[in-house]
């Protein structure tokens, strides 16, 4: 096992599939010269040349629905949104075509396309480019929403989807990019669908998804140094929603505090609120506490930038609010 | 963050309290249980202490109110700290908190969601609580009616009514029902009196302190063998119990009266009292109280509660006494009766009428009682008939003892005599076993020598 960056497991994984499946092939913007704009290709372009690796203008809607078509006819197209942001242009291809042409051919034709990008706020984009999407994608019925928090979790997810005989929506972070993790070598597939626990802890459960993912575990960490053992689920897979990892996780802790980068109304968490109040009802002691960012257009300004995220001090101060240690 | 104080349910029935006396000041400096106030209750004067520590910020009512339970009372918080003066809890809209570090957090609660909704109308079909049974030992005369629940604060759907379901976290209701605990009366300790999974830990551990009587049963367990047995409903019981509620009302209750010779029992208290010195007087009633424990012994069936889906046949008899208070009535309980000597019944007896008078008594001092006397024989009243207090299956009623003409040998003579009517819940006493035990009663008192034997 080496130690890599989340960028470069990511890159491992696509040329790994490039290379076991001739039907793979990677397109979007500057995906190709310029080893694209996060240099998650980089190198796959002299690898496997311009039919595999393929720069498109600035046309999202376009290149998207050309890798619905591909995939409609059989290939296995990853498509490269610069940012999620940008994907608005193209999610009428994403949700009016790849997650409905399955339902609606009868099941005579699929459509086993990757659409991948960062997703969430990096440091002062500004309101337009600091967005968390993967509740409008995972709010869709026929379409998978996968975001990995780790390198290891980026290779092996990113496999699983690119194998996957559905649309996947996978959302990275701009922000993950450079961290480094061990991940294994060659043949490494994590099966879409299953949450992991990423720390061990009996007092709470705290539920999180990409990015949020380092935010629970900081704060899971500041916690234990005040005697507090916090069992961190980490979704993986938004959709399907591994119900199962949470719910033995809340009976065993009583308490659970969900954090996303997003926006709360409608959110990833409340679509977990909602599943931990029925199936768990009995083993709550205390209400289900979201943490999420604030509900206003990502501000410009540094400060209010930090403030309108969801950071570890929020996570402990809801972790203590179930806890009744407030 | 500051913490809410709230008006906590200090009895089992206790729907609102008087805040008697704050016994911190604002500015306070306030440890995890310290006494904050004095309460007084439906029943007696409590002691309401602090949940949290910091200072006390804030009085929100002052000495002399009354308080619906559950209602804010205060502040608990860092000194200095700014509290939000009304009934939502500071972190409740969202709002901004300024921590020590400089940092500003917004409280986790999600801008976003609706408001806390507002208390919705209590329904009226909440139980009344368990009336203690009628008269008592004590001017003034109260009649022997059921007594009425503390006056009212409102209109029964006025939204200001004080809820007394009480607030538990799922766990802790799941906790409860496995084991067997009653959460009422059970101190929670979470946001608004929620009572959470510690709550239910810490009353165990300090063995029912907070646990309703009706769940921790006698303090005293018998050397050997169970305190009851629960007995499941025969078919022939359910009908009974079915068919005479739809007749006369949730208590099917009849009664039973015997006339009893007191001679004896006057001259055997004459002769103790010659010589019992500065020991203190037995009464009637003492020896009353002493005899009907014996009684019930012999006629466990009489010593019940009714529980619904089975009757609770008590080994242990723990003999509620009504006691008048002033605007009421309580009923203190002597525990394990039937193993004390007429001296302690005597000196127990006292102190409780005493200390109820004062409305002293602890929670656990007049609740679990397996069966009630009521004495209105100082006021001449030589027959009347009380009102069961639940979930117990009898009650005496005692008369005067007036010297009366009596037919003894066959031949007229002045007799003092006294007139005993036992109210029966039929569901759990029949008519043949409440006059087994009376008769048993009326031996016992007429030969007041087999109480030693």
């Amino acid at each position: 096992m080496t130690v890599i960056t989340y960028r470069d497991a990511l890159n491992q994984a696509l040329r790994e599939e490039l290379k076991r499946d001739d039907r793979v092939f990677l397109m979007g913007e500057e995906v190709a010269e310029y080893d694209g704009a996060y240099k998650v290709s980089r190198g796959l372009l002299k690898e496997f040349g311009p039919k595999r690796i393929v720069d498109t203008p600035i046309a999202e809607l376009g290149f998207t629905g050309i890798g619905v078509g591909a995939a409609m006819v059989g290939l296995r197209p990853v498509i490269e949104m610069m940012t999620w942001n940008f994907a608005l242009l193209a999610i009428d291809e994403i949700i009016n075509t790849a997650a409905k042409i399955r339902y609606m051919s009868g099941g005579q034709i699929g459509c086993p396309i990757v659409f991948r990008g960062p997703g969430g706020s990096a440091l002062q984009l500004g309101a337009q480019h600091s967005q968390s999407f993967e509740a409008w994608y995972s709010h869709v019925p026929g379409i998978k929403v996968v975001m990995p928090a780790t390198p290891a979790d980026a290779k092996g997810l990113l496999k699983a989807a690119i194998r996957d005989d559905d649309p996947v929506v996978f959302i990275e972070g701009e922000m993950l990019y450079n961290n480094k993790g061990e991940v294994p070598e060659g043949e490494y597939v994590t099966p879409l669908g299953k949450a992991e626990i990423k720390r061990a802890g009996d007092h709470l459960t705290i539920v999180c998804h990409g990015k949020a993912v380092a935010v629970a575990l900081k704060a899971a960490e500041q916690l234990a140094t005040e005697g507090v053992n916090a069992d961190v689920v980490d979704l993986r897979t938004i959709r399907p929603l591994d119900t199962a990892t949470v719910l033995e996780s809340v009976r065993r802790t009583n308490r659970c505090v969900v954090v996303e980068e997003g926006w709360p109304f409608a959110g990833v968490g409340a679509q977990v609120v909602d599943l931990v109040q029925r199936e768990a009802f009995d083993a709550l002691d205390a209400p289900v506490i979201r943490v999420t960012g604030a509900d206003v257009p990502m501000p410009y300004n540094k400060h209010l930038e930090k403030a309108a995220k969801a950071d570890p001090a929020k996570v402990i101060a809801a972790a203590k609010q179930v806890l009744y240690l407030v | 963050m500051a913490t809410k104080i709230v008006m906590e349910a200090l009895s089992p029935t206790m729907e609102e309290g008087r805040l008697v006396e704050w016994k911190k000041n604002e500015g306070d400096p306030v440890a995890v249980g310290d006494v904050l106030a004095e309460v007084e209750t439906d029943k007696a004067v409590m002691e309401l202490v602090a949940r949290a520590a910091g200072t006390l910020l804030k009085q929100l009512v002052p000495a002399g109110s009354t308080v619906p339970v559950s209602s804010p009372v205060g502040w608990i918080g860092a000194a200095g700290e700014s509290v939000n003066g009304g009934a939502a809890p500071p972190q409740a809209d969202g709002q901004t908190d300024r921590r020590s570090d400089g940092q500003t957090v917004r409280a986790p609660a999600p801008a976003a969601t609706a408001p806390t909704a507002p208390a919705a109308p209590t329904p009226p079909a909440a139980p009344t609580p368990p009336a203690a049974p009628a008269p008592a030992a004590a001017p003034p005369a109260p009649a022997p009616a059921p007594p009425s629940p503390p006056s009212p604060p409102s209109s029964p759907s006025a939204p200001s009514s004080p809820s007394v379901r009480v607030k538990a976290s799922p766990l802790a209701r799941k906790i409860a029902a496995d084991t067997g605990v009653s959460l009422q009366g059970v101190t929670g300790s979470g946001p608004e009196g929620r009572i959470i999974k510690r709550d239910l830990e810490a009353a165990g551990r300090s063995g029912g302190q907070a646990v309703a009587a009706a769940a921790a049963g006698p303090t005293v367990r018998p050397s050997g063998g169970a305190a009851f047995e629960d007995r499941p409903l025969t078919q022939i019981r359910k009908t009974i119990a079915k068919r005479l509620v739809q007749s006369i009302g949730p208590i099917p209750t009849f009664y039973l009266t015997s006339e009893i010779d007191m001679e004896r029992v006057a001259e055997a208290r004459e002769a103790l009292n010659a010589s019992a010195g500065d020991r203190g007087k037995v009464s009637f009633n003492d020896i009353i109280l002493k005899a009907c424990a014996t009684a019930l012994i012999q006629h466990p069936a009489c010593n019940a509660w009714w529980q619904g889906d089975h009757i609770r046949i008590w080994h242990e008899v723990h003999l509620g006494m009504a006691v008048a208070v002033e605007d009421g009535l309580i009923t203190p309980v002597i525990r394990n009766t039937e193993r004390k000597s007429l001296r302690e019944i005597s000196a127990e007896t006292r102190d409780l009428a005493g200390r109820a008078r004062e409305r002293k008594l602890k929670p656990e001092e007049y609740t679990g009682s397996t069966f009630s006397v009521s004495n209105l024989g100082m006021f001449d009243i030589e027959h009347f008939t009380a009102i069961i207090n639940p979930p117990e299956g009898g009650i005496l009623a005692v008369g005067s003892i007036t010297p009366v003409p009596a037919v003894v040998n066959g031949t007229v003579e002045i007799r003092r005599r006294m007139r005993l009517t036992m109210s029966c819940d039929h569901r759990v006493i029949d008519g043949a076993t409440g006059a087994q035990f009376l008769k048993t009663l009326k031996l016992l008192l007429e030969n007041p020598l087999a109480l030693v034997w």
